[in-house]
């Protein structure tokens, strides 16, 4: 189910202002709004998106507008089932 | 057997399911197809005319994104989440189901036949 149209996006208010401040500057801003839209002015920034434990690095490209910020900052680590005859995990 | 868009050729049903062979073309596709060009959807396909099998080509290619088109479409789709790294494209990247199903059990149609592992517990066993 997508998002009534009447509201329009949602944006998290206090992150695009931090955004508009910066106008293109390069640091990257740390961020907890992972249910913030990626709105156009978005492009070119890097956010640091917190994934619950820690903040990773989210480079925004064009292809990216219109999805959440927390699309891009997995909250699981899954990297295989242990291996029966090495009997450790695999590493990445 | 008539031939509509190429490499199409739907046998002799009648003309609204012969036209779902088409990717990209099912029954409301094909019923609303039917309607545009005045043809009865019960007709069986072989005895349209060449024009009629002309004039159902190019509507439907002018109209609706069909076959190759379509398919890159939705491929080119599926590259553009796998190339950004979001979620859903880390799940095509992986073959798991990308709209949130649960993987404990079932999800056999992306995740292929099954592969058994030694000493693991059934799902009754886990409960």
């Amino acid at each position: 189910m997508g998002r009534s149209i009447k509201k329009g996006p949602f944006v998290d208010p206090k992150l695009a202002k931090k955004v508009a401040a910066m106008g293109a500057g390069r640091s990257p801003i740390k961020t907890w709004a992972r249910r913030s839209t990626i709105p156009p002015d978005f492009i070119g920034h890097t956010f640091m998106v917190h994934n619950g434990k820690q903040h990773i690095k989210v480079n925004v490209t064009e292809d990216m507008v219109g999805h959440k910020l927390g699309e891009f900052s997995a909250t699981r680590t899954f990297r295989g089932h242990t291996n029966k005859k090495e009997g450790q995990k695999k590493g990445r | 057997m008539p031939r509509v868009i190429g490499v199409d050729i739907p046998n002799n049903k009648r003309l609204e399911i012969s036209l779902t062979y088409i990717f990209g073309v099912g029954k409301t596709t094909s019923l609303k197809v039917c309607k545009a060009l005045n043809l009865d959807p019960g007709m069986k396909a072989q005895d349209l005319t060449e024009e009629e099998i002309t004039s159902l080509a190019s509507h439907i290619q002018k109209t609706y994104p069909v076959e190759g088109q379509l398919r890159r479409t939705i491929a080119g789709n599926i590259g553009r989440l796998r190339d950004i790294g979001c979620y859903r494209g880390m799940r095509h990247r992986r073959g798991l189901p990308v709209r949130g199903q649960r993987t404990r059990t079932n999800a056999r149609t992306r995740k292929g036949p099954k592969k058994t592992v030694a000493g693991k517990k059934s799902v009754k066993g886990m409960k």
